[in-house]
């Protein structure tokens, strides 16, 4: 062993055990942004490491130094100027995009392999490395085109760019899938069998396979398809890491790909999904009509916001249990300072969060952190839901199947077995809604017809904007 | 690097990764995510490899360099947008009075 090849070993194998700590890091509160940063440094060192053993040993000519210089300024710059710019709403479909991205380089680099073979030729040719060669190609193109393919379609839908077509909701989807998926493996079969021309069939195959996959599922289910859709770059990593004969890339391809795959299980945990009907099972609410049809409301009570403020002016302890429609309507501050002014007259706020609150686990945390919520305020399902009995208002806001008793009491419910906040155990629940409309699961709210759940209709930022003059009116918060 | 090592490198590392996640609270869900998936953009090595390996091949210096440029969109995008939801959660100490 030269001396460059040792720096290099050293190198990687320090930025693996930086990267396992920046992940785990990331695991807690306080730890979690220098480890993001620790992450980034890792990633950075492992760049100069290669860099530097291409130096050391074989050079680096000036022509590739001037693609690379080309290639970093642009993916960093526009990477940069993204992250900097996209509001905090739109996380799901950023973390989306990135990731799309993250296949497509994998998908590349096998391309470029595969048509351009590398003549680096320290190992001797044998059939048993070529095969492996082939089948790592294979799958880093497979995998990569999926992960591109499949990210840009969920973001896109994410966005509002793309809606599901009807014939994606019928049974013909499972037909063109599976069609996609035969010639996908047909593809890969000829490859491995020598036929290299057969890689852009790979390609397109693969590529229609992840749009196909993405289509049919429902705004509900995206976040757990990026989560998996995550995993899978990483994956596709791991896979570029073979072709490439590098095991820096495979670990860290390993860890995204396996921390990825676990996430997406919480996520399914969280909305009573299994991982199988969120990608076959189409969207939740083409399943649900039919069993919801009889959900007619019968005993709605809507209230003024004046009387919305009156209650919450009595009250001792009041919980807010925030929705995606909450960040939708941009209300997060204004939310805050409403219960700014209620904690001004000694009311007790506590923020009740749904594992799947916003779109993606925690994403609400995030949301409600923007708007300076303290920490110590937000509290989980299971830590919460003992505390609604002593409770005298519940806000909902934004929020639908999350708070629906369907998901305990209605076994025949869809949503049945979903972990659910139990906000009728508190005195009073005011749901702010805009209208009947259904949530994400297209099913009806049990909790609407309770006696004790008055509706304030209207869009959540005004009724907030219109409840901070109300209490203001009674005096509330003022010293 | 022989084969069966890389596999090997391929197991430990899915079972770091299991054993790193399966403790984390839902609220640090979403950056995460966003944090795995900026790691994922290590595909920058093998896109650099690829340019250094070249070797005056143009077709494949392009591929490389758009390979790389993709990766290190992943990346640094990724890795911007995790400190900036994550600088929300340690914001807040300062700002309490």
């Amino acid at each position: 062993m030269n001396l460059p090849v040792i720096i290099k070993f050293v190198i990687d194998l320090l930025a693996v055990l930086l990267l396992a700590l920046g992940i785990k890091g990331l695991s807690k509160v306080k730890s979690a942004r220098d480890a993001n940063r620790l992450a980034a440094f890792a990633m950075s060192l492992s760049v100069v490491g290669l860099l530097s053993y291409y130096l050391g040993t074989s050079g680096i000519a000036i022509q590739s130094w001037i693609w690379i210089i080309i290639g970093s300024i642009l993916g960093s710059l526009f990477g940069a100027i993204l992250a900097k710019k996209v509001p905090m709403t739109s996380m799901p479909e950023t973390v989306a995009l990135f990731n799309g991205c993250g296949g497509m380089s994998s998908l590349l680099v096998a391309l470029g392999v595969a048509i351009f073979p590398i003549s680096g030729g320290q190992e001797n040719f044998d059939f048993f490395k070529s095969l492996i060669n082939e089948v790592s190609i294979s799958v880093s193109i497979f995998v990569g085109a999926i992960t591109f393919t499949g990210s840009i379609v969920a973001m896109a839908k994410l966005q509002g760019w793309l809606s599901t077509p009807g014939w994606t909701q019928s049974k013909v989807r499972h037909f063109v899938n599976i069609v996609f998926a035969v010639a996908s493996l047909i593809a890969f079969f000829d490859l491995i069998n020598g036929n290299t021309s057969s890689i852009w069939l790979l390609v397109i195959v693969s590529s229609l396979l992840g749009i196909g996959v993405t289509l049919p599922i429902g705004g509900a289910d995206m976040p757990v398809v990026i989560s998996l859709l995550n995993s899978y770059s990483g994956i596709a990593a791991a896979a570029a890491g073979f072709v490439v004969d590098s095991q820096l890339l495979i670990v860290a391809g390993a860890m995204v790909g396996a921390a990825g795959l676990i996430l997406t299980q919480v996520m399914c945990k969280g909305m009573n999904r299994s991982l199988v009907s969120v990608l076959f099972g189409g969207s939740l609410s083409a399943q649900s009509t039919a069993t919801s049809g009889s959900g007619e409301y019968t005993n709605i009570t809507s209230c003024s916001v004046e009387e919305c403020a009156l209650t919450l002016e009595a009250a001792n302890k009041v919980i807010i249990v925030p929705g995606y429609g909450l960040a939708v309507a941009q209300a997060q501050h204004t939310l805050r300072e409403v219960t700014k002014k209620l904690e001004q007259n000694g009311i007790e706020v506590v923020y009740a969060i749904h594992p799947v609150a916003g779109r993606m686990p925690g994403h609400m945390n995030v949301l409600l952190a923007e708007a300076d919520v303290p920490y110590e305020q937000l509290k989980e399902m299971d830590v919460v839901n003992p505390d609604f009995p002593a409770t005298d208002v519940v806000l909902v806001l934004g929020a639908n199947d999350v708070v629906n008793p369907q998901a305990k009491n209605d076994s025949s419910s869809p949503l049945y077995g979903m972990p659910v906040l139990d906000v009728q155990e508190a005195r009073t629940v005011f749901v702010i809604k805009r209208g009947m409309s259904a949530g994400y699961s297209g099913i009806k709210n049990d909790l609407f017809d309770l006696p004790n759940t008055s509706m304030v209709f209207g869009d959540a930022k005004k009724v907030l904007n219109d409840l901070i003059g109300e209490l203001k009116d009674l005096g509330v918060g003022e010293k | 690097m022989s084969f069966i090592s890389l596999l090997w490198v391929l197991l430990l590392g899915s079972l770091l990764g299991l054993e790193l996640i399966g403790k984390v609270p839902p609220t640090l869900h979403t950056p995460l995510m966003s944090g795995a998936n900026a790691i994922s953009g290590i595909t920058m090595l093998a896109a650099l490899t690829l340019i250094v390996k070249a070797e005056g091949n143009v077709p494949l210096l392009i591929i490389g360099s758009v390979s790389l440029g993709f990766a290190l969109f992943n990346v640094v995008g990724g890795f911007f947008v995790t400190d900036r939801m994550l600088a929300m959660f340690s914001r807040k100490p300062s700002n309490k009075k």
